[in-house]
């Protein structure tokens, strides 16, 4: 931020993070082109919340968009952090590898579909415990076997960031997009502190979270390829870039690799989060 | 054997019973147990998680799925896909006995998600190349353990015995973070067939192909490998003759009831996907 001008872009760019599902969808898309499907009018509600005492939301907090990314079919699945904490439900759940399994249909059919995730959830939501994991199951299985037709490509903005069964699914995809208010992990940090005690983990520790699971430690550490900064256009432009540009292998699928990098770290006393930044330092 | 071993061995036991080896390989930690034994007329290749009391990451101690257990899966998974690329895939038996993921710093600093997303890799690859994958649920299939280690498989098969618990959540653990007690969570279960945590309420969901009934999860006898073989079998037969993917788990009767709302929104997905 070394001018006048640049620091008044920056104030003026337009924040991801600060949109809803829907205004996050509408941000991926070509202006104009977006059209959600299984909508809140259709009413597709959680079956399972009114019976917990919980209210059920008429989109059970995840939108599918369709639409066009550079002129290009396109299906967007953005998840709505602020309801349930983005928690993957039963509906939830099945709009998400429901999309995916349409675009794998459509790209067998040699008709391709660039599939973006807005990923923004918690994991499992425990009021529908088992119909969550199964349905986040059918989301992993939809990854592998889509992106072996088209790059599938994830952003993890924040505030929520992405956890439980839904950062494998990050892990899955193509391409990683995040922010430095993102945060990806299997475990939250206050399961962690609740399973294993605060000395283990301390959940309200925020420097130390990001220190571990932060947007810039993931990408410094080969867990994400992108960081951006918390800008709409930014993040738009980078998933256009990632369908541009050719896939290498997924990380995923580097298991060679990831088992060679973790035979050398002591299991007991592993490295500082910033020592591991060296160790694993990305290859430029 | 150490109190964990005994409470948590059925895998091992599992492994032990239908394959007669232990399963220690060179290749893989002493957590992830694989061999080989015939299934009918050909030979299949079963995997087991097995507790290690004095694993090297210390939250991964009492057979849950952490960092090396995801990796070493990932790796056996793909040696066999790659063993079978000219000879024609082999069915893959996972049975499964997990208490969880590893919870610790240690292993979300190291990328436990992507460790776990390297197996789900490798096992949904494995059934996309052909290789029948079978998942017996034999004990605990929790959470991140169940993502990892069985829920890609073609069909699942479950013993009707109370070892065998699924959930998204350890109770004990649910219980903590719901602020509910033990019997207040199985009430609830009894009431919302997603929260339950017995096999027989999962088999409602209509994600199980067959609930094996009478037989001893904890100490199979001769008989009952017997009829647990013969199921596989059948199993194997069917998946290879079915779609690659999962979805068995939405067209079986039970999923009908079961999982009512998986179907219906699919439905409205498809007939919404193309502009009118």
């Amino acid at each position: 931020m070394s001018t006048a001008g640049e620091r008044q872009r920056f104030l003026a760019r337009p924040s991801f993070i600060e949109l809803d599902a829907r205004e996050r969808a509408c941000a991926i898309l070509d202006p104009g082109t977006f059209r959600e499907l299984a909508g809140p009018f259709d009413r597709l509600k959680s079956p399972w919340l009114p019976l917990q005492g919980v209210v059920a939301q008429a989109d059970d907090g995840v939108v599918i968009a369709r639409g066009s990314i550079e002129g290009r079919s396109a299906v967007v699945a953005s998840i709505e952090g602020a309801y349930q904490g983005g928690s993957i439900g039963e509906v939830s759940g099945a709009k998400l590898a429901g999309a995916l399994e349409l675009a794998l249909r459509d790209c067998q059919l040699g008709r391709p579909v660039r599939p973006v995730l807005l990923l923004e959830t918690g994991g499992v939501r425990l009021q529908e415990a088992n119909l969550g994991l199964a349905a986040i199951a059918e989301v992993h299985a939809a990854i592998v076997a889509l992106r072996r037709h088209v790059p599938v490509v994830a952003v993890v903005a924040g505030l929520v960031g992405c956890f439980g069964g839904m950062s494998l699914a990050a892990a899955l995809c193509s391409r990683l997009i995040v922010t430095r208010a993102a945060r990806l992990g299997m475990n939250g940090p206050e399961v962690i502190e609740q399973e294993a005690g605060l000395a283990e983990l301390d959940a309200g520790d925020r420097a130390l979270i990001w220190s571990l699971m932060g947007g810039e430690q993931r990408v410094a550490t080969g867990f994400a390829d992108v960081l951006v900064e918390d800008d709409a256009e930014a993040i738009a432009a980078e998933v256009r870039r990632a369908f541009a540009s050719p896939a290498g292998p997924p990380r995923s699928e580097q298991v060679e690799t990831l088992i060679a990098r973790l035979a050398g770290i002591d299991g007991e006393h592993p490295p500082e989060p910033a020592a591991l930044r060296t160790l694993w330092a990305r290859e430029a | 054997m150490g109190a964990a071993h005994t409470l948590h061995g059925i895998g091992l036991r599992w492994l032990e019973a239908l394959t007669g080896s232990a399963g220690l390989l060179d290749s893989a930690p002493r957590t992830v147990r694989v061999a080989d034994a015939p299934l009918g007329a050909e030979v299949a290749r079963f995997i087991a998680i097995v507790p290690d009391p004095d694993n090297r990451f210390p939250r991964a101690r009492a057979g849950e799925v952490g960092l090396d257990e995801a990796l070493g899966l990932a790796r056996q998974v793909r040696r066999t896909i790659a063993e079978d690329a000219q000879r024609g895939p082999r069915p893959i038996i996972a049975l499964v006995d997990v208490t969880s993921q590893a919870y610790g710093r240690r292993e979300e600093l190291l990328g436990i998600h992507l460790a776990g997303a390297a197996a789900v890799d490798a096992y949904a690859s494995a059934r996309l190349a052909g290789h029948p994958l079978i998942a017996l649920l034999v004990g605990k299939a929790i959470s991140g353990g169940f993502l990892t280690h069985g829920y890609q498989a073609n069909r699942i098969l479950a013993l009707d015995s109370p070892e065998v618990l699924i959930h998204a959540m350890s109770q004990q653990s649910a219980a903590r973070v719901t602020r509910r007690t033990v019997e207040e969570l199985e009430q609830l279960g009894a009431q919302v067939a997603p929260m339950a945590y017995d096999v027989r309420s999962y088999a409602k969901l209509g994600l199980l192909h067959r609930l094996i009934g009478g037989v001893n999860a904890a100490a199979p006898a001769p008989g009952d490998l017997e009829r647990v073989r013969a199921e596989l079998i059948a199993a194997v037969v069917e998946a290879r003759a079915a779609p690659r993917d999962l979805s068995s788990r939405l067209t079986s009767a039970a999923a009908l009831a079961g999982r009512a709302a998986s179907i219906a929104v699919r439905r409205r997905l498809a007939e919404q996907w193309d502009a009118p």
